[in-house]
């Protein structure tokens, strides 16, 4: 059987922000220079939209990708931990039917110099939402690779204008036991918590999504708006954002309390360190079938040469 | 109908509906049933049919001594099918999760504490089997009784095993638990009861 192994994709290769502004001007060039030449190669960059939710106008293409297949949509959508819709991985999608996810407020405050509530739609107005195909691995040995349609997080931080005291940028999820019936149960600390360093929240690989595979996040995947930090373990993707705070300090986060042994505040994928109860070296591709083999689990998931220097220093064996 | 007939139906009927859960894991693997992670599903679906099982073949006392019937002389082939369930998950887990990859599974065996137990149940179950036949039961004798104890503890590893591999939501473990809790209860006899709890 052929394992895939995934290629390194240096940052330096991935296309610009300016070239990418520019490429129907590549295209056109290129068009006269090969007359014959048909466009549908190019012209489906982006993943073709399954047709269950609205669809997101005006995605771009920014150039993220990865060699491995995507996870079918269906699998995507059915296969959750989202424990405010119940602990079972087909929980999230029974549950979060009902769900209404607009309107939809954020709030944010903390060490920022214009904190305040902002509602979902000012939020995307004048944003370039960029679709993102990303790895997630889980902390349970599973993984999927997922087009997101999203922006970089920083985008949104750089509004509020933290201060100079903002080492840590935390995050809560909606705590509404009406809405979210998971939530009846004190399975977890509700509400739901996670937390990043300031250059982590920083760092253009951040996103915070609103969709997936070209139309707006379905409700099971942390409708209308999710962190998406692609070298951590998945739990520290927070779904169903409600409220972003800066802080000195280093925030709580939910998984982290709820068991500080087997889960750090960090949380890089790394499989050189073992979750107590279970080895990372490898993981199972979600979508492989019955008698797919292991993968091997890369450290940052894949991410080094992008992420690697934020860590420079860092004991990753007690920061983990 | 003859006394001997109506065992022989209830024992084929038994063994049918012991086998069931097995064929309908087939069935579903099959036909792609098993959902996006399948082989998850494979070792968590054979996993719960062994501690099922192995909480069927302990309530045969218990059941008896309550309501006066007996399934005593089906209790060898609900043990075997317990032991059956805890090999189908070896397996699974052996073959289809860790595709023999030896070192993880050592390392898993060892440092992993709920591998660790659920393994030991297992180790537990295999002499038990082996035993189980009439011949190996005239053989040892007195032996045989104290050791097919070890069924007791199997069934307890087996709900540490399920307890201790639970990330958060730990209702379902403690189910288990608590059946195999009011098992052991009911197999109590009245000098074994201490004397403030008795009626």
């Amino acid at each position: 059987m052929l394992i895939k192994k995934p290629d390194h994709i240096k940052f330096s290769e991935i296309t610009t922000q300016s070239d990418y502004l520019r490429r129907r001007d590549f295209l056109k060039k290129g068009l006269y220079a090969f007359a014959g030449l048909g466009l549908s190669g190019i012209a489906e960059a982006l993943v073709k939209a399954p047709g269950k939710n609205p669809a997101i106008a005006n995605l771009a293409d920014a150039g993220f990708s990865v060699d491995e297949d995507l996870t079918p949509y269906d699998l995507v959508t059915s296969y959750n931990n989202y424990y405010e819709f119940g602990t079972g991985k087909s929980d999230p999608v029974e549950n979060s039917k009902a769900f209404e996810s607009r309107p939809w407020h954020v709030v944010v405050d903390g060490e920022c110099e214009e904190p305040g509530e902002i509602d979902i739609e000012d939020i995307l107005t004048g944003i370039t939402q960029e679709e993102r195909i990303y790895r997630l691995r889980c902390v349970e040995a599973w993984s999927m690779v997922v087009p997101w349609v999203g922006f970089p997080l920083s985008t949104l931080l750089k509004r509020f204008k933290p201060t100079a005291k903002a080492k840590y940028v935390s995050f809560e999820t909606l705590h509404d036991a009406e809405r979210m019936p998971g939530q009846k149960r004190a399975v977890l600390d509700w509400p739901y918590r996670e937390g990043l360093r300031i250059d982590e929240a920083m760092h253009p690989l951040t996103i915070l999504a609103t969709g997936l595979y070209g139309e707006l996040l379905p409700n099971q995947n942390g409708a209308p708006l999710r962190l998406v930090v692609p070298w951590k373990y998945g739990f520290k993707s927070i779904k169903g954002i409600v409220r972003i705070r800066f802080s000195e300090e280093q925030p709580q986060a939910t998984w982290n309390m709820n068991n500080p042994r087997e889960y750090g505040f960090y949380s890089n994928v790394n499989p050189r360190v073992e979750h107590p109860r279970w080895s990372q070296k490898y993981h199972r591709v979600i979508g492989g079938g019955i008698f797919s083999s292991k993968v091997k689990t890369e450290m940052f998931n894949g991410y080094a040469d992008e992420v690697a220097s934020l860590y420079t220093g860092m004991d990753l064996r007690k920061n983990f | 109908m003859s006394n001997r007939w109506r065992a022989a139906g209830i024992k084929l009927l038994l063994f049918l509906l012991c086998l069931l859960p097995f064929l309908y894991l087939l069935w579903d693997a099959f036909n792609g049933n098993l959902g996006a992670n399948p082989v998850e599903a494979l070792t968590h679906r054979s996993g719960d049919w062994t501690l099922r099982m192995l909480l069927v073949t302990l309530a045969v006392t218990p059941l008896r001594r309550t309501t006066g019937y007996s399934l005593l002389r089906h209790r060898r082939m609900l043990g075997l099918f317990s032991f059956f369930y805890a090999v189908v998950h070896l397996t699974i887990y052996v073959w289809i999760d860790q595709v023999f990859l030896w070192d993880e599974i050592v390392e898993d065996i060892i440092k992993r504490s709920y591998i660790t137990v659920g393994f030991t149940a297992l180790m537990i179950l295999l002499p038990l089997a082996v035993t189980s036949t009439r011949g190996m039961q005239r053989r040892l004798g007195k032996r045989w009784k104290s050791l097919h104890k070890g069924a007791y503890i199997a069934a307890a590893l087996g709900c540490l095993h399920f307890l201790w591999l639970t990330r958060a939501d730990t209702l379902e473990p403690y189910i288990y638990i608590a059946v195999f809790v009011v098992l052991m209860l009911l197999r109590l006899k009245r000098e074994q009861i201490p004397g403030f709890l008795r009626r």
